[in-house]
């Protein structure tokens, strides 16, 4: 790992302002914000652990557990709600047995909720991974998810 | 510059050969929401069909048009003929179009809804005189859907960069006069008046300047920048360098939101093509004007839409807002001069800067000049982009261009979360700056939501809180603690719980938190809950007195029936439901256990899309007394 991480440190300057695109790379690299690279964030940038945490846990975007091997987000922007993007989402909580920003036991999805992805005008949306399914019902998101394994 | 010129004769050449083309072009809509209804699938498919017959045909990729409702579109332009545009198309249909055209030669009239002629061709309408596009004003969408964004040199023959051109050929000050003279004010929201800001920059010394494109569209229920910069992303750029040259800076900045990952993959290669061109870096144009752009990614936090919370997010820290003064125009990124301006403030530049100020002022109305975009959702027939001049009433944005509602009216949500939910008495209200905040709603940045008597305004006002709530960064007190209090009485009148005085405390809560917060999140936040109350009061009472929620939405307050005399005994809603609380024999009506029910909605939907069943599963208001 500490290799994989210097070959992401090269890309940015040494400079407090590159934390963000650091950690959306390691984000991208690791599937989430490891303890470990933090350390090493730390280390490079010359700012404290605590900062970094400080900083990270503030935007929705990273997470601090592993995710699955299939992403799936239940968006419930203002058009998703209006029609119906919370019931979407208590199905997929129901269906998946866990909440908000967990992971299945078997690692098969993790479970997250969006402010909005933008496709309001075919609301409501689900995507997973990178795919988005518009007009989503109960029944169709329980066919889909069959077919992710 | 003369290098450019060059460029653009051959781009005009180029594009003519696209107009009078000698083989067929099939254009399809691939932004962010033609991909999501399918449009990658259509691509491939129709690549697929023209190499299995073995034709020669260009498919080409645009962007967004505006009417989302009949994504994905594709269109097809014979030689000799103009551009026939096909909607909601599916594979079949696809494949039936494709024979039609490609090897047949003539439109495929059934799934056909426009063309890009002045005249109606074997019967099919033009495009721009359809309903939905006929009363729109095109300034900042002109080239959405029409031009390939991946194509430097479509950008370039539709006249492109010929603002900048013209820009660098006056004097920094005189190009602020010209904006001055359009009177265009900002498209974040605010609608401060754009040369204002841009003067005190320009005016403040400094050798390094900054100028930001705010593309942090965080409002959900939104999306007018992410399908302009998917669809017409040059043209961005270039009002980024007509900005960057009045007000003298020399690094300018996209602050895109992550969930775009497209607009920021196109953005890429634009500014690759850019530096191509010679409009990247050092001298631009043969002028002494040095400009390079980069772009940083945000990491999801509305409030950092804010001016100075955006600043501290791209210097690495938490997105927190800071008071003002100092503005970011005088003190801004890592201390210097800084100009935030908004995607579309940013793409109307070039055509203001092409055209004349005289020109633009020909749109919208003294105080309130040119146009504004909107994404028009929500339980409306025609969702979709759109653009109108300022001044244009609601009832026309809603009935003329949105097609109306199928279920009667309720309310329109204008400027998302930070905005006001507008009852039906305000149709003809105007749409500019000061009739809106008049209301005691926003214009913000441009999204809004239409609901009909199947959405509970009380349940919207709420959601909109928790939104507000969950994004609110914590700094002022009023806002952390104000907001989520005022979920928590939201919550309890949803649940059926509420007395009448939480009325009473929610307006006061709302008004605090509006004096009392620092930046634009807290002092809307409570706009959603404050115009309800002023507007649908009587939902509010009916929750709280009567345990009623008229448009069943409301979980607590709302039950599902079998209506035994409907119920063809079809067994779908039985299958289709979670918690085994639906049982009965086959072909006899059903009975619906309410103690093990959940309100999934599962089975009302099977009971509403299979042909079988009776339409039998109701949802109904129940009342606290029933």
């Amino acid at each position: 790992m500490p290799e994989v991480i210097e070959v992401i440190f090269e890309k940015y300057q040494r400079k407090p302002d590159q934390l963000i695109p650091i950690l959306q790379n390691v984000q991208r690299e690791f599937g989430y914000i490891t303890p470990e690279s933090v350390k090493h964030i730390s280390r490079y940038l010359r700012i404290s652990e605590n900062q970094i945490f400080g900083v990270s846990s503030f935007y929705a975007q990273f997470r601090f557990t592993a995710p699955g091997r299939h992403s799936v987000k239940a968006c419930l922007g203002t058009a998703c709600h209006v029609r119906g993007g919370a019931t979407l989402l208590e199905m997929l909580e129901r269906e998946l047995g866990i909440s908000c920003g967990e992971t299945t036991p078997d690692r098969r999805f993790d479970l997250e909720r969006v402010a909005c992805l933008g496709c309001c005008a075919l609301s409501p949306v689900v995507q997973i991974d990178a795919d988005i399914y518009s007009r989503m019902t109960v029944n169709k998101l329980s066919e889909l998810l069959k077919q992710y394994e | 510059m003369n290098k450019l010129k060059k460029k653009i004769t051959s781009a005009k050449k180029k594009w003519e050969g696209i107009e009078n083309n000698k083989e067929p072009i099939v254009y399809i809509g691939a932004a962010s929401c033609g991909r999501a209804a399918g449009a990658l699938e259509l691509i491939a498919e129709t690549e697929k069909f023209i190499k299995e017959n073995n034709i020669s045909a260009k498919v080409i990729q645009v962007g967004c048009i505006g009417p989302c409702y009949l994504e994905p579109l594709v269109d097809i332009k014979m030689p000799g003929q103009p551009r026939v545009s096909y909607s909601n198309v599916n594979v079949r249909t696809l494949n039936n179009i494709l024979k039609s055209q490609l090897l047949e030669g003539v439109p495929f009239i059934k799934a056909a809804i426009g063309n890009f002629g002045n005249s109606d061709f074997n019967g099919i309408p033009p495009f721009y005189e359809l309903p939905m596009l006929k009363p729109q004003v095109r300034i900042v969408l002109r080239n959405c859907g029409l031009i390939d964004p991946e194509d430097i040199d479509q950008y370039l023959a539709m006249e492109g960069y010929q603002g900048l051109m013209n820009a660098l050929q006056m004097s920094p000050e005189d190009v602020i006069g010209v904006v001055r003279q359009a009177g265009i004010r900002g498209r974040g929201g605010a609608g401060f008046p754009t040369f204002k800001k841009w003067t005190v920059c320009r005016n403040t010394p400094g050798e390094q300047k900054y100028l930001i494109c705010n593309a942090d569209e965080g409002d959900p229920g939104a999306f007018m920048n992410r399908s302009l910069i998917e669809s017409d992303t040059h043209a961005v750029l270039e009002g980024m360098m007509i900005a960057g040259y009045a007000i003298g800076a020399s690094k300018g900045i996209v602050y895109i939101r992550a969930e775009y990952p497209l607009a920021i993959e196109r953005l890429r290669t634009a500014i690759k093509q850019m530096k191509e061109y010679g409009l990247f870096g050092k001298n631009i144009l043969g002028s002494t004007f040095n400009f390079d752009i980069t772009i940083k990614e945000g990491a999801g936090a509305f409030v950092c839409g804010e001016e100075t919370a955006l600043i501290a997010s791209i210097e690495g820290k938490r997105g927190m807002p800071r008071s003002r003064p100092p503005f970011p125009a005088i003190s801004g990124l890592f201390g210097c001069p800084t100009i935030i301006n908004n995607v579309e403030t940013l793409g109307t530049l070039p055509n203001i800067l092409r055209n004349g100020a005289e020109w633009y002022n020909k749109f919208g109305k003294e105080g309130n000049r040119g146009t504004k975009t909107f994404s028009l959702v929500g339980k409306i027939r025609r969702t979709g982009l759109i653009e109108v001049q300022l001044g244009t009433t609601l009832r026309e944005i809603i009935f003329d261009i949105g097609g109306g509602v199928q279920k009667p009216f309720k309310a329109i949500q204008t400027g998302g979360p930070s905005g006001g939910c507008l009852s039906e008495e305000f149709l003809d209200l105007a749409v500019d700056y000061e009739s809106l905040a008049s209301a005691g709603s926003i214009m913000g940045s441009g999204g809004l939501i239409i609901m009909d008597e199947d959405t509970c305004v009380v349940d919207v006002a709420k959601y909109f809180l928790d939104f507000t709530q969950k994004e609110s960064c914590g700094k002022c007190i009023p806002c952390r603690v104000g907001t989520r209090h005022m979920v928590e009485i939201l919550e309890r009148i949803t649940h059926g719980e509420g007395v009448p005085e939480d009325l009473l405390t929610l307006r006061t809560l709302g008004d605090t938190i509006k004096k009392g917060s620092l930046c634009g999140l807290g002092q809307t936040a409570p706009n959603p809950v404050l115009t309800t109350l002023r507007y649908f009061r009587n939902e509010y009472l009916e929750h709280i007195k009567d345990g009623l929620c008229r448009a069943v939405v409301c979980k607590d307050l709302i039950e599902y029936r079998v209506i035994k005399e409907k119920c063809t005994g079809c067994q779908s809603c039985v299958k289709a439901c979670p918690t085994g609380a639906i049982s009965g024999p086959r072909s006899e009506p059903h009975n619906l256990d309410k103690t093990k029910c959940i309100k999934c909605r599962s089975c009302y939907e099977v009971c509403r899309f299979e042909a079988i069943a009776g339409d039998a599963i109701v949802i109904r208001t129940a009342g606290k007394r029933s």
